[in-house]
């Protein structure tokens, strides 16, 4: 059966609980970092590709439930209207829950295609929220979309390095 | 053997497409009370102290970066400063003297004329946390919050104009819309000739616009407008923004104007709040509309 065999076919340890939320945190972090201007719009959304990159390869611990939570915060964090950002990565959490069977089979360039639609999904959605509230799009909103695309390799690179230096400290 | 492996995904708790359905609907409500009632705002300050730590730790790059550049300063550079902040202290205290005599002046005029007199301003400062990070909104958070006696509706001014109001408060925080957000407006007049007009930010720029002006307005370039006042918000008087483009087209029944806000409104890092505005008398109730109606048609 093709899609038994992963991309990457070493034996990783068990993902901790820590690595989880340590990198929920950080992204939070990022995103709450002094961005201005041309950087604020080309800012890639920090927390919707790290809560992508648990909704698809770990999908039993990180879910729709946990990300909508994460959601609330990044609402509060960004004195968004309540559910805005948590109805967006509810939607990103099914799309990643959905897909990960698919995602595993692919090389992270097909993988990059992938997420993108599901990003362009969860930012349609914001904006479409917004929309509705207030009114109006700003339309260099969505690159932060392409960026938020452009992130999925390094970070599943970043944690794959992450995962498997915990093996090689056990040894 | 692997095929259970999969199938135990389904057994744990409820399909993703109930739980999506679950929650988009919670999200959906949640919205829908945010947007209008505004119900859940005790709930978002109690969250804003989870998250608030993170914030915080966001803003220290910034903070770090200012520190070290202040530590770097040169010497030539302070001199200079301390030279021109020294002029325009000395240009400020001579007409800080007229202004007090003119205080006096005005407080007795008004005495005379049995006018209200026009309240002393207490102001208080505080420093920008961080400037919201979404590109939709014209939002800066400041270190003052519900601890300092800050409220909502207050004024945030720097030394040169207004800067926004404030729109919500958090325990250590409180969250000031710029006037440069879409839709806000400030109640404005012409300073040259009295003109009352109401100034709305444009949203995406740092530009400002009236709205409906009559072509046939007396509006220059150059113009400055100042506070009204007559909101009950703010403050008579404070500078707000100058007129730099008027666009007069026949074909359209009002002019477009744009102004520049006066104040650096995403420039500076310490602001002023204003506290201890005057009270307006209560709006008169519906009632007394009915006979002012009655005169205009008479009039007709």
């Amino acid at each position: 059966m093709p899609y038994l065999a992963p991309a990457n076919p070493e034996i990783q340890r068990p993902v901790s609980t820590t690595l989880i939320v340590s990198s929920v945190l950080i992204a939070l972090f990022l995103n709450g970092l002094p961005w201005e201007g041309v950087w604020l719009m080309l800012r890639p959304d920090f927390v919707a590709v790290v809560m992508l990159y648990w909704c698809t390869h770990k999908p039993l611990r990180v879910s729709i439930g946990l990300s909508w939570a994460v959601g609330i915060l990044a609402d509060v964090a960004d004195a968004s209207l309540f559910g805005q950002h948590a109805l967006a990565y509810t939607l990103l959490a099914f799309g990643g829950v959905m897909l990960h069977h698919r995602l595993k089979m692919f090389d992270l360039r097909q993988q990059t295609t992938q997420v993108f639609g599901i990003l362009a999904l969860t930012y349609a959605v914001y904006a479409l929220v917004h929309w509705q509230v207030n009114g109006y799009v700003v339309w260099p909103y969505f690159l932060g979309c392409l960026t938020s695309t452009l992130l999925w390799a390094p970070l599943s690179i970043m944690f794959q390095g992450a995962r498997r230096m915990r093996v090689d400290r056990d040894h | 053997m692997d095929n259970t492996q999969t199938f135990q995904f389904f057994n744990r708790g409820p399909s993703p497409a109930v739980r999506l359905v679950f929650f988009a609907v919670l999200s959906l409500l949640l919205l829908f009370i945010d947007a209008r009632y505004r119900y859940l705002e005790s709930t978002r300050s109690a969250l804003s102290v989870l998250v608030s730590p993170i914030q915080r730790l966001a803003t220290m790059p910034g903070v770090l970066w200012q520190q070290a550049g202040d530590f770097f300063t040169t010497q030539r550079r302070l001199v200079e400063d301390n030279q021109s902040l020294h002029q325009q202290h000395e240009r400020d205290a001579a007409q800080l003297l007229q202004l007090q005599a003119l205080q006096q002046e005005n407080r007795q005029l008004r005495t005379l004329l049995a006018l209200p007199q026009r309240g002393e301003l207490t102001t208080q400062s505080a420093e920008i946390v961080y400037a919201e990070r979404d590109v939709f909104k014209r939002k800066i958070l400041i270190n003052k919050g519900a601890n300092a006696n800050v409220l909502i509706g207050q004024v945030v001014m720097d030394d040169a104009g207004i800067v926004g109001q404030i729109t919500r408060v958090y325990p250590w925080l409180a969250e000031a819309t710029l006037i440069t957000e879409k839709d806000h407006a400030v109640p404005v007049q012409v300073l040259r000739n009295g003109l009352r007009t109401i100034v709305f930010g444009a949203g995406d720029t740092s530009q400002l616009s009236l709205r409906y002006m009559p072509v046939s307005s007396d509006i220059q370039n150059g113009d400055l407008l100042v506070t009204s006042g007559i909101d009950g918000i703010y403050p008579p008087g404070i500078p707000v923004a100058k007129v730099v483009k008027i666009e007069r087209d026949a074909a359209y029944p009002f002019a477009r104007v744009t102004c520049l806000p006066v104040a650096g409104v995403d420039r500076h890092r310490h602001l002023l709040i204003l506290s201890g505005l005057p009270k307006l008398p209560e709006q008169p109730a519906e009632e007394p509309a009915a006979p002012q109606n009655l005169k205009a048609k008479q009039k007709k």
